[in-house]
This record gives C-alpha cells, structure tokens and sequence, in this order.
C-alpha cells in the first residue's frame, strides 16, 4: 500500500515556470488564432510573437531581481533552478529571438512565413531552450534540449528548398547521435551517483573522491560528444556549414547565436565541477578540443568561396573561443562567456541580417551558392552604406577595437592570462590573426575590386523597413559597444558569482 | 577648451569625416585641406599652450570607459609626443594638399581624415588600451587606401601589411593583459594606465617575456629587419599619399612606442637586450641600404632607404641615455619630415611619367631644375649631411650609443655613411647627364601646388637643422625624466650601469662647479 503523497502548492513553487509557460501560452494561442481565422498577415505573427517575448523577459528580469534579494529559486520538486547562469541565459535567449523574430518582415515573400505554425515552433523552441538553461537536472535538459531542437528542425525544412530538407534531416540525425550520447552519459552517471542532479552528482563524486573514475570517464565522453554535436566543436562540427547553408540566412544567424549559448550555461554547469575537481584528462580533452575547434575551423574558414559557410565556420571558432571560458573556469571567465556571447550576438545579427537582405530567389548562371564573394564585389560603388555598415560587422568579428567583440575578446583572453593559461592566451590571440584574414577577404571584394554585374539588382531587395531597423539597431550596438562594456560586466559579474560559478 | 584640446584634436578629423559624406564630391578636396588646415594649427596652438620646462604629462584627460576593468579614456602628451603629433597633422595636411588623385577623392579625403585621428590617438594615448585602440584602428584606412588606390599588386600588399601588423599586436596585447594582470596582482586593482604601470617593478623574467611580446608588436611596424618584408610591398603598391603618411608617421608609431612602453616598463630588460638589438639594428641599415642599391624603381630606394634610416632611430632609442632617446625621437620627427619629402618629391615624377624606374630618367636637372633642387636638398638631408634636419639627429643618436659600445657605432656610423652611395648614384642616374629619353624632354617644372607642398618641408628641414633647440629642448626634457624613471627602476648591476643616474649625476656636477 503506497503512502498517499502529500505536496504543499507552495512547495512547488509554480512561478518559477512562469517565463516558459508565456511562450508556451504564445504558442497555443497562434494556433488558437489560425484555427478561428486563417490567412493573417504575417506581420501580425511577428507582434503577437513579440509581445509574447516582451511578457517572458519582463518575468524573467523579475525573477532577476529576486535573485538578487534571495538567492537561487528552487521550484517543482527542485527540477527548476533559476540562478544566474539561468537568467542571464535567459534573457540573452530572449533578447536574441526577440531580434531575430522582425526578420520575418521581409518585403518579398518566403513560403514559411505564410504559416502560423512557423510562429508557434518558434515560441515552443524558445519555451525548450528556457527549459534547458533553467535547470540542473539532466532530464529536464534533455527534454528541453530535444523541443527546442525538434522545432528547430522543423522550423529550417520549412525553408522549402531541397537545400533546406537536407539541412534538416542532416541537423536532425546529428541531434539523434547527439541525444543518445547525452542519454548514455547521464544514465552512467546515474549509475555511479543515484541521482540525475548535477549538484548532487558532484556531491556524491566529491565524497567518495571519485572512486569509480573509470565511470565517469566514459560518461564525460559521452556528454562531450553531445555537446560536441550541440555546440558545433570539431570534430563534431560537419554538420554546420551545410546546415547554415541550407536554411534561410535568419534563420542560421539565429542558429549561431541562441541554441548555442543554451547549450553552453548546460556545459558550464556540467564541465565547471568536473574541471575543477581534477579530472586531469578532461582539462587535457578539453583543452585540446578547445584549441583544435579554434585553429581548424578558422582554416577551414579561409577556403571558403560562399560567405555564409564562411561564417558559418566563423562561428564554430567563436563557439571554441567561448569554450576556452568554460576550460578556464573561474568566476572571470565565465563572466567574460557571458560578455562575448552578448556582444557577438548584436555582431552576428548584423552579419546575417546584411546576407539576408540580399537573398536571391534564383541563382545566376555560373552560381553555385547563395551569397559567393563575387556577389559583393565592389558593393562600396554601387551601395556605399551597405559596404560600410558589412565591413563594420567584420571588423568587429574580426575582434578589432574598438567595435563590439573586441572588448569580449580582450576579456576573455584576460581571464586566461589570470587563469594562468598563457599559452592558450597567445593561441586564442594569434587565433585572431588567422580569422583576420577571411573577414578582410570579404572587405577586399567589397571595397577594392569592381562589381560582378548581375548582382547589383539583389542587393537590399529584401530590404524592409523592420530589418533596416534590425541592422541599424546592431550597428549601433557594435559601434557604441564600449559604453556598454561596463554596465554589462557589473551585472554579469554579479549573477555569475552570486550562482557559484 | 585648453583642458580638452587633445580631445578635441583627436576626435575633430573623424567628425568631420563623418560630415565629409554629406559633402560634394568636386568639393572634397577644398574641404578636407580646409579640415586638414583647421588640425595643423589646433597642434600649433598646443605646442603654444605646452609648457617646455614641464617634463611630465600636460593636457591630462580622464574619463572612465570600462570601468570594472580598469580601462579609461586617459590622454596626455609630454616633449616626446607633442611633435610627432604636430608631425602627424603637417603631413595630412601637406598630403591632402598634394593630392593628385582623382579615383574617387571624397572617399580618399574622409579616409585620410580617418586616418588623421587614429594617429594623433596613437601618439596621444596614456592609456594601454586606448593605445592599442588607435593603434589597430589606425591600420583600416590604410588597408583601404593600399587597397582601393593602389597599384597592380595592392591587394596582395595591403593585406600583408594588415596581416603583419595585426598579428604582432596580438601579441603585444596579451602583453598588455599581462602587464594589467601584474598590477592587479600587485593593487588588487585592474589598470591599463601607462603613467600607473611605470611605478611597478617587475621581476627580471618576466620583464624578458613582456618585453618580447611588445617587441613582436613594435618590431613589425618599425618594421625591424627581420620584419620587414610587408613595407616593400606596402610602399611599392601604396599610392604617393599612403607611402608618404606611411613613412612619416605610422612607421614612427613603433619607434614611439619603444620610448613609450618598452623602455620604461623594462629598463632591466632593454639593457639586456640591448645588444642584440643593437645588432638587428646595424643588420638592418647595412642590409637594407644594400638592397636600396640594387633597386632600379626610385620609389624603392626610397622606401628603403627609409628602413635603413629607421635603424638609426632604434640604435639611438636602446643607447638608454637622454642623448640617444632624445636623438633618436628627433630623428622620427626629421626622418618624418625628409623621406615623407621624398616621398612626395617620387610622387611628383610618377604623376608626369607615370614610371617610377630611374632608367626611364636621366638629365631631368636640365629639364626640371627646381625639382631637380628640392630633390637635391631632400636626398642631402636623408644621407644626414650637417646643417640639415637628419644629421642632428644622426649626430646625437649615435653620440649617445657611442657612450654603450664603440665598436657598434662605428659600424653604423660607417654604414651611414656607405649609405650615401646609393642615394648619390641614384640621384645620379636621375638628374645628371643627357637627356636621353624624349618624353622627358617637355616635362614640366614643379606647378605652384606642388611648390606649396615642398618648400615648408625645405624650410623645416634646413630650419631644424640650422637651430633645432625649439624642439630638440622639450624633447629632451621628457627624455631626461624617462631615463631617470629607469634608472630608479633598475635592478641589475649592469642596468645600473648602463642607464645613467641623472639626479646624481646633476649632484655632482653642482659640486664640481662649487669646488
């Protein structure tokens, strides 16, 4: 006879999925609203989408100040944490989609945007990633992780080029290989702990003094490899130039920003403990995989004849710039994650969004790709604005001063040099150097080679006045990014360490 | 205003390149000689406000950027940067109204405006971060105007030299974090202040390390043999406006540091490196002066010519005593001035003939003879004949490394010398003899606005030769206050050696003289 079982509903602590449950809400009343009325505009999507982002940030700020005040909130069974590392993962979520959302706005047509549905995947991954970065227990991850990726695939097939369903079903095998592995490692873990929580599991660890370090061994690989998948590190990365090159150019821009920073609060929480408890080989692996992920992709970067896989390769050696705040593992560094991750998503927004307005339809005879080089050829002749305002987010990917992801850079490369890795110091500045070279590349073809013509009519053409706010806004924003270095660290700091971290 | 008269020279080219886009394009050049005017006679109206009898920073300015970091907006000029300022806004200014580019001069105008306040930035700055700001921002423009205004090969140039560049400030920046690192270290406060970094003293190895990581950063812009390979390429594609802003004042940049930031920060360290650098320096005078002779193209020889000279600056600067540093300081200025001369006196040629080779030439003092006497004056102040701007700072340079080692100077000062061969033979082969080509034969003398470009850096270059102590005191006054600097930091025997105790010194001779 099993007890009956008694749960107080102030225990559970409900508001502590409030954020979630708004974009939730949002979804089901998009689809509420197309089942009364069909045929809206998608103009009126994009609102409702956005207002619905607009009520979870607000709460999420809310639960920000309450942290503050309190300290971390616990809620449903402690499944919920809401910490710093959760809320400002949040809210760069938030932010990030709420500046992705307008680029439906587009003054041609694209097929995606005519559905509801497209909207409601969107605000369901939104309520996955929340998930994801609200909790410590690994189920939740995982199935927070697997809405939002399950979406997510959805939400690039809808792209409907034949490019677009085999970025899908390529993106979504990886994440099936990139889920078992995350299922293998947490249950070994479970195994070896009695518990899925990762502060319980570093607990339990920690007082038998990692006994079974065979066992845990293989469970981090495990979870390497999935986050490996997730976060696009080599050599698990094979997946992202093609699946950036097939989905819309928003769409990809919004790949390398959100899912990523999602994935890697989870890491931080994961890797954080098992790095400083002296798990020497995973420091080694970690430290290798860091370092291999900035080089190789950066090399690979500089090959490249079709600007978006250039970026796409350009974000994968972000991604393992970031990682290397994650090796180092103090309170600066993960700081410093929080900082770049910031400052490059107003970078790479711009970037993507200038791809965007320029989408062809159809390609000319001889192209091969979307957006080659020679489709920029001369830009600074023909639209001087348009030159100036791309180069100006290359420079600022490119890490020089004084635009946006320099003062990232420096902060992290910073937290290195006081983490006591010199040598990766120099590698992740030298790094800098080698990406210099395929970001000046597209500069070359902008402003000293002579335009290709043929192009000339696809520049800005999918221009609105939405999305030339949107690359206003990041311009703006990776310009002035200086004054708002300050503010941004004082805060970050204050999250991070107020969680531990 | 007087208390932001540095901000203000700094930022006022950038706003007005920004109103510049508003700007006509037929009115572009008017406007940028107008700006280019306005800036010159801001710096002299500094030099004016600046108190020569100060050795310390003036025209302090402070305002937090980063706080949290320790990172501020903090400018301030002393003797050493007040002229290579003043040298920066001349040169735009002279640049801009010889300009004889028509591809697209509003562009060329904005970004040489652009330009404009990232070196004043540069020379300006007190803060590391700030420094390295200006520093990297400063080579944008020039890749864009390598790149846009160049010659066949100026792709391939303009990305070698950002490339070059780029990477050896990398370095030099995790350098600087270091260097923050250690004063927080020390404080428990994060600082990128110069002016706060020089009271630490650091251990000997780590003063080894720093001080090689900084070199790599200012070795390449100099740039030092071995890194010199991009100027070649740099300055044989540049047009005449990028070789001469080039070569007068952003190769001064690394020179300029190495006073800044190497000897200050590691006087244990430049003392142990003194020699070896002292040997990169000769190679580098000797090697690149033979090179200069081989040269056919007379832009060549000019640039090199110009890394040659460079050697002079950086011999000077390690010879660690006020007659070196200030010597060598001197000679950024009048090495600014002579082969930024050059420089333009090629690009007068190149607009006639469009042909920079000297055999192509010949006789053209018979055809061209105010040219031909600009370019006489300009060639005698570069070989550092006395009376001309050079040869003081040659002189003192030398002087003071003569002071740490004879042998080595009188290699230099004999490789100077030898140096003259190659200008002479190529003035020879341009000037003298008969006129042996037709085309040259109608080529027309020096116009007026060529003339309004060339005799103020004839005046200045016999002017400071004549009398150079308007420059040559303030100079030497903030030199004294840094070699005392390092002096008082020095921890080695041989440190102490080397660099000479001026309040000591000072004492001593006070006594002799009472005695």
């Amino acid at each position: 006879m099993l007890e009956p079982i008694h749960v107080s509903l102030a225990s559970l602590n409900i508001t502590t999925l409030a954020p979630m449950l708004i974009a939730i809400v949002g979804a089901l009343v998009i689809l509420g609203i197309d089942l009364v009325k069909e045929g809206l505009h998608k103009s009126f999507y994009v609102m409702v989408s956005l207002l619905f982002l607009l009520l979870d940030l607000g709460s999420v700020i809310d639960f920000g100040n309450i942290f503050l005040k309190n300290g971390p909130i616990l809620g449903m069974f402690d499944m919920m944490l809401i910490d710093g590392l959760a809320i400002l993962g949040q809210i760069i979520i938030v932010v990030g989609s709420m500046l992705f959302i307008p680029l439906a706005l587009t003054s041609k047509r694209f097929h995606e945007y005519n559905y509801p549905e497209y909207f409601s995947l969107f605000l369901f991954m939104i309520a996955g990633f929340q998930f994801m970065v609200a909790t410590d227990n690994l189920i939740l991850i995982f199935v927070g992780l697997e809405t939002a990726s399950l979406a997510l695939y959805a939400l690039i097939a809808l792209h409907n080029r034949s490019k677009s369903f085999e970025a899908a079903v390529k993106y979504f095998t990886m994440g099936a290989l990139a889920a078992g592995f995350f299922a293998f490692g947490s249950m070994i873990f479970y195994a070896i702990t009695g518990s899925i929580e990762i502060n319980q599991i570093a607990s339990v660890l920690a007082a038998d003094h990692y006994a079974n370090i065979g066992y845990v061994l293989v469970a981090v690989s495990f979870l390497l490899a999935a986050f490996g998948f997730k976060l696009s590190m080599v050599p698990f990365h094979t997946w992202t130039p093609d699946v950036y090159e097939g989905s819309s150019a928003a769409l990809a821009g919004y790949m390398s920003i959100v899912p990523k920073i999602a994935g890697f609060i989870v890491a931080m929480r994961l890797f954080e403990f098992l790095v400083h408890s002296g798990v020497v080989w995973l420091q080694v692996v970690l430290y290798i995989a860091v370092v291999i992920t900035m080089t190789a992709s950066n090399i690979w970067a500089m090959v490249q004849t079709d600007v978006k896989r250039m970026l796409a390769y350009s974000s994968i050696s972000h991604a393992g710039f970031v990682m290397a705040a994650i090796l180092i593992g103090t309170t600066q560094s993960n700081t410093a994650l929080f900082l770049y991750w910031a400052l490059f998503s107003f970078t790479n927004l711009g970037a993507f969004t200038m791809l965007w307005v320029s989408r062809q339809k159809n390609l000319l005879p001889g192209q091969s790709s979307d957006h080659p080089y020679e489709k920029f050829a001369g830009l600074v002749k023909t639209m001087p604005m348009a030159a100036i305002m791309m180069a100006l987010f290359m420079l600022s990917l490119a890490g020089i001063p004084p635009f946006g992801l320099f003062w990232g850079k420096i902060y992290i490369i910073a937290s290195a040099v006081t983490g006591g890795y010199t040598v990766l110091a120099l590698i992740m500045a030298l790094n800098s150097a080698i990406a210099a070279y395929y970001y000046l590349k597209l500069i070359v073809f902008m402003f000293m080679k002579e335009p290709v013509t043929g192009y000339e009519k696809y520049y800005f053409t999918n221009a609105s006045l939405s999305l030339k706010t949107i690359i206003g806004i990041a311009a703006i924003g990776t310009i002035f990014a200086v004054f708002a270095v300050n503010p941004l660290l004082k805060v970050i700091t204050l999250f991070v360490y107020n969680s531990g971290y | 205003m007087q208390e932001h008269i540095l901000s203000i020279l700094i930022f006022f080219p950038a706003l007005a390149a920004m109103l510049g886009f508003i700007v006509h394009k037929d009115s572009a050049r008017a406007y940028g000689i107008t700006v280019a005017a306005i800036e010159f006679f801001l710096s002299l109206w500094l030099w004016n406000l600046y108190d020569p009898m100060t050795s310390g920073m003036q025209f302090m300015e402070k305002a937090p950027l980063v706080a949290a970091f320790g990172i501020n907006y903090l400018v301030g000029i002393d003797g050493i940067s007040l002229f290579i300022i003043i040298l920066s806004t001349f040169f735009t200014m002279i640049g801009i109204a010889s300009l004889t580019e028509t591809r697209r001069v509003k562009d060329l105008i904005i970004t040489l405006l652009f330009l404009e306040m990232t070196m004043v930035g540069v020379f300006a700055a007190l803060d590391a971060i700030v420094f390295y700001v200006f520093w990297e921002l400063s080579l944008i423009p020039m890749l864009y105007i390598i790149g846009a205004w160049g010659g066949p090969l100026r792709i391939y140039a303009s990305i070698k030299f950002f490339l070059y560049t780029f990477t050896g400030s990398l370095v030099m920046l995790v350098g600087m974090l270091f260097m923050a690192y250690f004063y927080y270290q020390a404080t428990g406060q994060w600082s990128f202040s110069i002016l706060e970094w020089y009271r630490l003293i650091l251990p000997e190895n780590f003063q080894l390390w720093l001080f090689a990581a900084f070199f790599v950063g200012f070795a390449i812009k100099v740039p030092m043999f071995p890194f010199h390979t991009w100027l070649p390429y740099a300055h044989g594609q540049a047009p005449t406006i990028g070789s001469v802003i080039l070569a007068a004042i952003l190769l001064k940049m690394g020179t300029y540091a190495f006073v800044r930031f190497s000897l200050p920060l590691f006087p244990d360290a430049a003392v142990f490196f003194m020699f070896p650098i002292a040997i990169l320096a000769i190679i580098m005078i000797v090697y690149t002066a033979m090179v200069a002779y081989a040269q056919e193209d007379i832009k060549q020889v000019v640039a090199y010519s110009s890394v040659s000279h460079m050697g002079v600056i950086i011999l000077g600067t390690f010879a660690l005593n006020v007659e070196g540093i200030s010597g060598s300081v001197f000679l950024m200025i009048a090495h600014g001035v002579v082969s930024g001369a050059l420089f333009l006196l090629v690009g007068v040629i190149y607009d006639r003939r469009h042909t920079k080779l000297m055999s192509e030439f010949g006789g053209l003092a018979s055809v061209m003879p105010r040219y031909a006497t600009i370019f006489g004056i300009m060639m005698m102040a570069s070989v550092g004949m006395p009376l001309t701007i050079n040869f003081v700072g040659e002189f003192l340079s030398l002087l003071g490394f003569y002071k740490q080692s004879h042998a080595f100077t009188l290699v230099a000062g004999t490789a100077i010398i030898v140096g003259a061969i190659y200008m002479l033979s190529a003035y020879k082969k341009m000037f003298f003899g008969n006129v042996t080509k037709d085309e040259n034969k109608n080529l027309k003398d020096v116009n007026r606005t060529e003339l309004l470009a060339l005799v103020p850096l004839v005046i200045i270059t016999i002017w400071l030769g004549v009398y150079p102590k308007p420059v040559l005191e303030p100079i030497s006054n903030s030199v004294e206050s840094i070699v005392q600097l390092m002096h008082d930091k020095a921890q080695t025997k041989e440190a102490q050696a080397r660099i000479p105790d001026l309040a000591n010194q000072g004492a001593m001779n006070s006594q002799q003289e009472t005695h």
